[in-house]
């Protein structure tokens, strides 16, 4: 699937994330993951969309975000000028023969141990899109009892910043509290 | 400083942003807001019901050009304001809603009257808000009407829980300060228009040897019909004006070929098809007007100004975009234009163009069947209305067969002068949105045309007109029918009439408007048509409504099936076999 991600800083006032959501149903586009969180200037949230590029006008659907009163700024972050995580957690089985390549598979891909049961283990997994998919693979040949993965993040590579160049946003303090 | 309660500083608030009236019903979580209303300068319009308040305040926006205002109570009150927040949004309407919530300890409890009313009008608002904090009630009205008015314009919500109102704040503007500092750092509006992208426009104009100007209601909100008639005559270009924009340019001027789209006339359908350029100003490529969008205007190239960035490339992708305010934009290309001829340039080449049009404006005009000893046409009706008013009366719609006729036959000569629901196509809309209308421009005359099934929808507004002494004149096309579903199950249910036939006589119209305060008139036959209209359209203080016993098979054409090609344009029974394959072939000669 050939996705496109947006990253968008909105204020962080109430309603905001069911505007930006419904926004999506309203207009038929199909968010593929969202992620959403404070940033350093506690007046702005940023949320981070992924959206399936064949099904979803990225064009449009940037414009119609910016035309949201409360949406600050909206920027595609394309594939290799970004670094792109996501976070899973895995309850896999954990057989006690099997428990040794298990780690070790863990060890490969940097997930860590967080939880451990007689016949599970929780990994703790932060890596890119494409490289935790690969971990899932694996261990689903062990058993994957349970899955929970957060939406995708994102930040452009380099010295850029998001709000350069948006006269709304210079007030934007460099710490966080600063402006408050 | 003084110390207002909420309610006190809302009332000031739309006293400050210059508002003179407010539709509106109180209830409940209102209650304190229309305390001060009674002792401030606004004049309040006690509706029937809340929707006619919604519409009331885009009739009055359509015809001022300032923005309309409505008021309701929570829960039902609100929304039943929803349909006309809706309306206002798809039409680009600068309206704003108060709207009581319950208090801010009850909210989320399911209280009495309660709904979360910013929540179901997220998409139908450009914007809206629950006002928690009564220190924030003059900047949230401030906002609303900024962001009501500028830019693409749009209907915004405040809503406001009957603590806020009643709770007190300090007002801290000095006496005259207004608006207060607004807090919208996410609201940007479009800079001017790009001179480059003006040339870029203009030299495709000079090239064009088949162009059209496609203008949409934003030159009207925009004001810039001026700009229009002076491109259009140095451009010789034809110009068709959309369901929204008639008015904007004269129907009477020789350029112009009427509405495009689905009832569109044909030399305009036909134009827009063989084109090799279209200058969309102000106009979004709707699917009424486009018919099925990958056969519209397959050889044109598109020029699209509009002040709203997401409706570039939206539905067509154009060769030359020009984002910005309208108003500057039509100035800019008269201007540029102007200057390009002025300096030894030549004059855009159309004389062939426009010949072939005129040949087709004889072919193919919009033509009805008409004996005075006959049935009673709607069209008749309407062209009888445009030759008696001089095209000077403000027109109002709802939506229907009624509506396309008036549209089609009423020879508009002046921007602001037809008000209809276009996006939406919300019926019941004429009779609140010609209330609006008059209020805001009284002294004029304002006819609503409106359909037997729209009239039901909304005519307690009748009794606010007759007892606010808003004269207004309804004129219903009584067909006895849906008239518009009734002509789709004609031509594409085979016939088969599911659900459409209202009956003529019940209400009796007549009787029903006497009933309200009004003047009830009926006129059943052809020839009774001018001496009723000279009843209804003399001044009076009393609201008119005219029974017309319109014809109940009369079809709205020409037509475009809804999703087919713009090319299959169907002409209707009033044209032979041979007159449709002319302009199924249409002979370009050019």
């Amino acid at each position: 699937m050939a996705t496109h991600t947006l990253s968008v800083l909105v204020e962080n006032k109430p309603g905001v994330l069911s505007h930006v959501a419904g926004l999506f149903s309203r207009r038929a586009f199909n968010i593929a993951s969202l992620a959403v969180g404070p940033t350093h200037d506690e007046r702005v949230s940023r949320i981070t969309i992924v959206v399936d590029g064949a099904s979803t006008p990225v064009e449009q659907v940037s414009k119609q975000l910016e035309k949201l009163v409360r949406v600050l700024k909206v920027v595609e972050l394309r594939g290799g000028a970004a670094v792109e995580r996501e976070l899973a957690l895995i309850k896999v089985k954990a057989d006690p023969a099997l428990r040794g390549q298990l780690l070790e598979v863990a060890g490969v891909f940097g997930a860590s141990v967080v939880d451990m049961s007689p016949t599970t283990l929780v990994l703790e997994a932060v890596s890119s899109p494409a490289k935790l998919d690969a971990l899932l693979a694996m261990l689903d040949t062990y058993g994957t009892c349970e899955l929970v993965r957060t939406g995708r993040i994102a930040l452009a590579r380099g010295a850029g910043v998001i709000t350069d160049g948006n006269p709304a946003l210079t007030a934007v303090p460099d710490h966080a509290g600063s402006a408050a | 400083m003084q110390e207002l309660t909420g309610a006190q500083a809302l009332v000031r608030s739309l006293e400050q942003q210059g508002v003179e009236v407010v539709f509106g019903l109180p209830g409940g979580t209102i209650l304190p807001t229309y305390d001060p209303l009674l002792s401030s300068s606004l004049r309040h319009v006690l509706v029937r019901h809340e929707q006619g308040a919604g519409h009331a305040a885009e009739g009055y926006a359509w015809a001022t050009g300032r923005p309309g205002v409505c008021m309701a109570t929570s829960g039902p009150g609100a929304t039943n304001l929803v349909t006309a927040l809706s309306d206002a949004y798809m039409d680009s309407v600068p309206i704003v809603a108060i709207t009581g919530q319950v208090g801010t300890s009850l909210i989320g409890t399911d209280a009495f009257q309660e709904a979360d009313i910013t929540g179901i009008t997220l998409p139908i608002t450009k914007h809206n808000e629950l006002v928690t904090d009564v220190e924030r009630i003059p900047a949230a009205i401030a906002e609303a009407f900024h962001i009501a008015t500028t830019g693409r314009p749009g209907p915004v919500l405040v809503d406001v829980p009957k603590d806020v109102q009643q709770a007190t704040a300090p007002w801290r503007l000095a006496d005259g300060e207004w608006p207060p500092a607004m807090d919208l750092p996410g609201y940007q509006l479009p800079g001017p228009p790009s001179p480059a992208a003006i040339r870029a426009a203009i030299a495709l104009l000079r090239q064009a040897r088949r162009p059209v100007l496609y203008v949409g209601g934003g030159v009207v909100k925009s004001d810039s019909h001026a700009d229009l008639l002076r491109l259009a005559e140095l451009s010789q270009a034809p110009v068709t004006t959309t369901l929204m924009a008639r008015g904007a340019f004269p129907d009477t001027h020789p350029l112009a070929l009427g509405m495009p789209g689905m009832h569109g006339t044909y030399p305009a359908v036909a134009a827009l098809q063989e084109a090799d350029l279209i200058v969309a100003l102000g106009a979004r490529f709707d699917d009424r007007v486009t018919g099925k969008l990958a056969d519209f205007a397959p050889r044109a190239r598109i020029v699209h100004a509009d002040i709203d960035p997401a409706e570039i490339g939206k539905n067509r992708q154009p060769d030359v975009a020009i984002v910005g305010d309208l108003r500057l934009t039509m100035a800019g290309l008269a201007d540029a234009l102007s200057t390009a001829i002025g300096e030894g340039g030549t004059r855009p080449d159309t004389g062939d163009w426009l010949s072939v049009l005129a040949g087709w404006k004889r072919q193919f005009p919009l033509r009805y069947t008409h004996h005075p000893d006959g049935p009673l046409k709607p069209q008749y009706v309407t062209e009888r209305l445009s030759a008696m008013t001089g095209g000077d009366a403000i027109v109002v719609a709802g939506v229907g067969q009624h509506q396309m006729h008036a549209s089609q036959h009423y020879s508009f000569t002046k921007p602001r002068s037809w008000i209809n629901s276009g996006g939406a196509g919300t019926m019941g809309f004429a009779v609140p949105a010609a209330m609006g209308a008059q209020v805001g421009r009284p002294g004029e005359l304002v006819v609503a045309i409106d359909g037997d099934g729209c009239f039901q929808m909304t005519a307690q507004e009748l009794a606010t007109c007759a007892i606010e002494k808003i004269p207004i004149k309804v004129l219903i096309f009584n067909n006895g029918f849906l008239g518009m579903v009734r002509q789709w199950q004609e031509l594409f249910y085979d016939e088969r009439y599911s659900s459409v036939e209202l009956g003529t006589a019940i209400p009796d119209y007549v009787k029903l408007a006497e009933a309200y305060g009004c003047v009830g008139l009926r006129c059943e036959r052809s020839d009774e048509v001018d001496n009723v209209l000279d009843k209804a359209l003399a001044p009076t203080d009393v609201p008119v409504v005219v029974d017309f016993r319109t014809h109940d098979r009369e079809g709205v054409f020409p037509m475009v099936p809804a999703g087919r090609p713009n090319d299959e344009i169907v002409l209707g029974p009033e044209f032979s076999a041979d007159e449709q394959r002319a302009a199924t072939r249409r002979e370009m000669g050019i």
